[in-house]
């Protein structure tokens, strides 16, 4: 008997240990960073998985001073925090409009919006219109550009939700001599929070994780982002001498760290939010 | 735009006929113009700054792409289709990047397609427990910056030192240590390995998702009348997710064809122009100042994925995906 029920667990374990196997290698980089982050220069050459036989704490004050980590930080923040706070907000107002008027000149509004959920940003153009709007290499400038970015999608996200927010808690504030704006920020805010929630978390992870237009609009390493910060901290590491990786292992490691934060807290919001985007019209 | 059925279409007609009954009998919404209630200029912020910064630079773009535009000119002219010539001289390398970047994309999709549905399947059907742990680790690197993946796997695929041929070497398989981000004809592939690596995960997620929507009694009525479990996957399954399949492929194409972050850390479009994509090429010709050519080959790019757009719309507005 009890080798016959051995026979059957077979399957379940091989399933158990594919998922482990692509657990681990979902995991493996993640653990590099961290081990290698606490090691000295010497020991986190190649950047092997070895534990550090001493955890290494001053590699961040190093790093903080070399690469300017915390200023980085901060200004990831910031971008991540304005841009978010501008997108959502003003595509909060937009769905609600357009998702509540269904005429032909709202509709073509709303495709001409989530129409740049597809198309590519012309960087070269774009450069030239910062240029000119004076906006180039400002930290107002990268935020705007985030948030312009990001609006197709959230508008996309909101649009949807709308339209399951019933029409007669708007028209009964209206009712009560409600003007537009009231009515919006006192009865359908609330209504709407789980969406824009949602938005909020993706658009923070969005803008926290860009490289490309800091790349292209801040030339003042005073403005960069983290994600710009480590690349350039790495690109000097790596030309000069390569034992600098257990400081790249740390700069590196306070990249992701806020990413994984937020996902632990949030992982619902994100995952809900990204299949309800993915699969929901 | 989604036709409704018979029935809902019904109860939309009779709610509102009671609406307008309602109107009719106090007779006091139906007075107020839409306009006051839901004013359009809710909408002018997101318009505003989508316009300038999104479209308008865009059409400028297509217009700027028939000039002489360069770093060092005084003086703007119209060349007409000149910069498009560059683009698709002979030997041009925005024909290769173009190459690259479909050979990148068409690897990933199914790649990531392939690798996802299995995954799916067996965090769905082939655990008991833990399955949402797995998801959610599997799903972990999605998340992470691009620069930084870039950075740790440029480390762990650096030949001499790099942790991958090291334990290859350790395990007696040196045979198959590579240059993995030298060699020219294998730069591509390892960059797409890691790409796989971290997309994969939010293609399961979703996959994971429409697996779950495929109503039960399908596999149960079809194991009664004998079908074994491969004839359930073949004739219930897959062909219960082909919305889904379009929604992924949608996904994975959108980001894949304007690939730039995971390829500029890893390699910048070398060694040579082996892994050079339509986004690190604007870049670097960006770089040289040549910007009539650049915006030439992103306006390009740009009617492509206007034109792919469109499907996007269609494909995202499937009414059979609504839950």
């Amino acid at each position: 008997m009890s080798a016959v029920r051995a026979i059957r667990a077979i399957p379940t374990t091989i399933n158990y240990l594919i998922a482990s196997g692509a657990g681990i290698i979902a995991l493996a980089p993640i653990y590099i960073v961290v081990v290698n982050s606490l090691k000295t220069a010497h020991a986190a050459v190649g950047l092997s998985p070895s534990l550090p036989l001493h955890p290494h704490w001053g590699n961040f004050s190093a790093v903080n001073a070399q690469a300017g980590l915390a200023r980085a930080f901060f200004n990831s923040f910031v971008y991540a925090l304005g841009a978010t706070a501008i997108a959502v907000l003003l595509s909060g107002l937009a769905a609600y409009v357009l998702a509540r008027r269904r005429t032909r000149r709202h509709l073509v509004i709303y495709f001409l919006l989530i129409m740049g959920i597809a198309i590519p940003t012309n960087y070269v153009t774009l450069t030239k219109v910062m240029q000119d709007a004076h906006l180039i290499d400002t930290q107002i400038g990268i935020i705007l550009v985030y948030a312009s970015q990001m609006i197709p999608f959230n508008v996309f996200l909101i649009y949807a939700f709308v339209d399951s927010v019933p029409r007669d808690l708007d028209e009964a504030a209206f009712i009560d001599g409600a003007s537009p704006l009231v009515a919006f920020g006192k009865v359908i805010l609330p209504l709407l929070r789980p969406v824009l929630l949602t938005c909020a978390v993706l658009d923070v992870l969005n803008v926290w994780s860009d490289f490309i237009n800091p790349l292209y609009f801040l030339s003042n390493s005073s403005e960069w982002p983290m994600t710009l910060s480590v690349f350039n901290f790495y690109g000097t590491g790596a030309s000069e001498e390569i034992s600098n990786w257990a400081l790249v292992s740390a700069d590196v490691l306070m990249t992701i760290l806020p990413v994984i934060v937020i996902y632990i807290i949030a992982q619902r919001w994100i995952l809900s939010g990204l299949i309800t985007g993915s699969v929901k019209g | 735009m989604n036709p409704p059925t018979a029935s809902t279409s019904a109860t939309v007609r009779a709610v509102r006929r009671a609406g307008a009954r309602g109107r009719l009998g106090w007779g006091r919404r139906a007075r107020k113009p839409q306009d006051s209630y839901y004013p359009t200029w809710f909408a002018g912020g997101a318009l505003a700054l989508y316009l300038l910064l999104v479209l308008l630079p865009g059409l400028l773009g297509i217009g700027l792409a028939f000039t002489n535009w360069t770093a060092y000119t005084t003086k703007l002219h119209w060349t007409g289709v000149a910069n498009f010539h560059a683009l698709f001289a002979p030997h041009s390398f925005f024909v290769i990047a173009m190459e690259n970047t479909l050979l990148f994309t068409v690897a990933t999709v199914v790649l990531k397609t392939v690798i996802a549905l299995g995954l799916a399947v067996l965090l769905t059907s082939g655990l008991k427990r833990l399955a949402s742990l797995y998801r959610a680790i599997i799903f972990l690197p999605n998340l992470l910056p691009y620069v930084a993946v870039g950075i740790v796997f440029k480390s762990l695929l650096d030949p001499t030192t790099g942790l991958v041929n090291s334990t290859l070497r350790t395990l007696a398989l040196g045979g198959l240590a590579r240059n993995w981000l030298g060699d020219i004809h294998l730069a591509l592939w390892s960059v797409i390995g890691v790409d796989t690596w971290k997309g994969v995960g939010y293609i399961m997620v979703i996959m994971i998702a429409g697996l779950l929507g495929i109503p039960r009694e399908l596999y149960e009525s079809a194991s009664c009348d004998g079908a074994s479990g491969w004839q359930s996957f073949r004739y219930i399954t897959l062909p219960m997710l082909k919305p889904v399949f379009a929604v992924t492929t949608v996904i994975n194409l959108v980001y894949a064809l304007r690939v730039f972050d995971i390829v500029y850390v890893l390699t910048s479009g070398g060694p040579g122009y082996a892994t050079a994509t339509v986004y690190t090429t604007i870049f670097s010709q960006v770089g040289l100042g040549q910007y009539g050519v650049a915006t030439a080959f992103s306006s390009l790019f740009l009617i492509v994925m206007l034109a792919l757009s469109f499907v996007v719309i269609r494909v995202l507005h499937r009414p059979e995906l609504q839950s």
